[in-house]
């Protein structure tokens, strides 16, 4: 794995995920970003419930912790209050996807001026390993305990596809964090979304395809290998949607 | 300046919200308190504030959560239906102690109930509304004047005591047309060191949070709360008298019902009944010592709701069943009739036929 200096937006502390989690690294990318753009006096960031419930100990910038998956609507008052300042969110898919789907669509639609970071872990990890709504056709959790039945539970929500549909919304990139070359990929498009923001160019979502190895019962390395195996077949890597070049935008 | 004009209840209530220096507007469509929205839609975009229709109710309260993690004034408007998708939001922004105005333009219930006015969400605003201990400051207005004059006190206690306020009317009061003096402008006057700005660098990060793992951190932030509470209970009750001084008859009733029952009490005296009128203008903190005291020299109490009977239970708490308290009430949407309460002042009365 690439190993960073400690980023100055990520405070002196230890963070509580578990070995091999990707929440890590993609912390780690957020905090590089806003320090590459020097940012941190300006942001305000809004935390999940979610494993990364606690990312409010983790940024040293401004925090704030959103209700389970109001994070898009809780940006968007701030956002709208202080509208100089770099508003994101950092979510996990239970909280984005289920709970808060109607608070994303809608943040998009408006192309509310903020930043999404979407860790789609396929699992409800903080609660122990529950069926997502990204979860894949056929996977055990503790709540589709003989895999998911797309009969019964439907099927998987593929948010970036899904939020390219709208007219609204800025940037959407899906990426990967489970080698060395998705890492780098992931650096640029976080980096970019916050970009967009200080370019009031808009709505920019970034979803990261990310592994829970506690929850898929895996050890680190066959959680990554399953990540390029099973989620990235179905979740492809790429640009969904880039109005950013397009001039007018607010 | 202040000026006298005649305006709609609801109208009356974005008015003083803007006077009171409030820029952040988040509401979603429901009736009877949709002037209020209007209102905001038009003039918020003049005066460089926001008014955002949200996609529901539960967007709104936590868009309205977002700016008040920042100190700026900031409200959302309802009515019952709405208020209770609301409670989530509530219940984190009363957790992370942010001023905020919620305003209920109540209707009937339960479930969609129907869009006639009422008042049987007293539980729900005076109780908590949703998990966990706290409370809302609840103001009850009863004229279009109240309704200016609360929502700018509603926003002035929420920054004085860091807490989410009500204000709870009822549809007849968000349609009613009266004259009102429209109130001073005015706006944030207290340090709000907790805000989140934008560290600038210059100081350690502020974090807006209601999540304690630890039980005893929960605990304590809940004893401190309620230790401010205890200070809001002591400082902040605020009620109207009505001929109590040698009343026999406490009639006890706020909002319409109060207007309504001041008729009766007055139809009561001419017909020789010494009949008075406390009405509670703050529902919580409630006026528990004004009651005891009326049920040291009152024989009974009569209490007027647009409910099943809600505020009954307080006054019974309050007045220690020292003396009866009976219910007169309407439900549904219904109204009770001024000769209605003027019934129930005479039966507590008794042999006055
Ligand atoms: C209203 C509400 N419902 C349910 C929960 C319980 N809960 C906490 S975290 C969570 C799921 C989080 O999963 P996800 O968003 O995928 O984040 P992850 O832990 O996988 O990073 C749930 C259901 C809650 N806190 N609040
Ligand atoms: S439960 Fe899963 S998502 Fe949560 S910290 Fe552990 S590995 Fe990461
Ligand atoms: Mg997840």
């Amino acid at each position: 794995m690439v190993v960073f200096e400690k980023p100055h937006a990520l405070c002196d502390v230890p963070l509580h995920y578990c070995p091999g989690c990707t929440h890590g690294i993609v912390h780690r990318l957020v905090a590089q970003a806003i320090d590459e753009l020097g940012i941190e006096g300006d942001a305000i960031g809004v935390a999940p419930v979610g494993c990364a419930v606690m990312a409010y100990d983790y940024f040293s910038c401004d925090m704030v912790e959103a209700a389970h998956g109001r994070a898009p609507a809780v940006a968007t008052g701030i956002k709208r209050a202080l509208p100089d300042n770099i508003v994101f969110t950092y979510q996990g898919d239970g909280d984005l996807a289920s709970i808060g789907m109607a608070e994303t669509v809608h943040a998009a639609t408006r192309n509310e001026n903020i930043t999404i970071i979407f860790i789609n872990n396929a699992i409800y990890g903080m609660t122990g390993g529950q069926m997502a709504p990204t979860s894949l056709p056929g996977q055990v959790t503790q709540t589709s305990p003989y895999g998911r039945d797309v009969a019964t539970a439907g099927f998987p929500i593929k948010v970036s596809e899904l939020l390219a549909a709208l007219d609204g919304p800025a940037y959407i990139q899906r990426v990967a964090v489970n080698n060395v070359k998705n890492v780098k990929q992931a650096q640029k498009a976080i980096k970019k979304a916050f970009e967009n923001q200080i370019q009031g160019k808009g709505f920019s979502l970034i979803e990261v395809v990310s592994s829970c190895p506690t929850n898929w019962g895996m050890t680190p390395q066959q959680a990554l290998d399953w990540v390029e195996e099973k989620m990235i077949p179905y979740y492809p890597l790429g640009v969904y949607k880039d109005k950013t070049s397009e001039e007018g935008e607010k | 300046m202040s000026e006298k004009v005649l305006m709609k209840g609801n109208e009356a209530i974005a008015e003083a919200a803007i006077r009171a220096g409030c820029r952040h507007y988040f509401g979603y469509p429901i009736t009877p308190q949709t002037e209020l929205a209007a209102y905001m839609a038009k003039r918020m975009p003049k005066i460089g504030g926001c008014f955002l229709q949200a996609e529901s109710e539960i967007a709104a309260i936590n868009m309205v959560y977002g700016v008040a993690s920042t100190g700026l004034r900031v409200m959302t408007s309802s009515s019952s239906p709405g208020v209770s998708l609301k409670q989530e939001g509530i219940s984190y922004i009363a957790g992370a102690d942010l001023p905020a105005l919620i305003v209920n333009v109540q209707r009937g219930g339960p479930g969609l109930g129907g869009i006639q006015p009422s008042q049987s969400d007293y539980f729900q605003a005076t109780k908590g509304g949703g998990h966990g201990d706290y409370h809302l400051i609840v103001l009850a207005p009863s004229s279009v004047q109240e309704m200016a004059d609360l929502t700018a006190k509603c926003f002035e206690l929420a920054d004085k005591y860091r807490m989410p306020t009500m204000l709870l009317a009822d549809g007849t009061m968000g349609q009613m047309m009266e004259p009102v003096l429209l109130p001073e402008e005015s706006g944030v006057t207290v340090e709000k060191p907790w805000a989140l700005t934008g560290t600038k660098m210059q100081r350690e990060h502020n974090i807006v949070n209601s999540l304690y793992l630890k039980p005893e951190e929960l605990e304590k932030t809940n004893f401190d709360r309620y230790e401010k509470y205890s200070i809001i209970e002591k400082n902040e009750v605020m009620y109207e008298e009505y001929m109590m001084e040698d009343a026999e008859v406490c009639v006890v009733a706020f909002g319409i019902a109060a207007r309504v029952s001041k008729n009766a009490v007055v139809e009561a005296r001419k017909q020789g009944i010494k009949a008075g009128l406390l009405r509670p203008i703050t529902l919580w903190p409630f006026p528990s010592e004004a009651v005891k005291k009326a049920a040291e020299h009152c024989k009974a109490f009569v209490s007027v709701e647009l409910s099943m009977g809600q505020m009954i239970e307080d006054i019974k708490l309050a007045s220690e069943c020292k003396c009866p308290v009976e219910l007169c009430n309407r439900a549904g949407g219904m109204i009770p009739s001024p000769e209605q309460v003027l019934a129930s002042i005479k039966n507590v009365a008794g042999g006055n036929e």
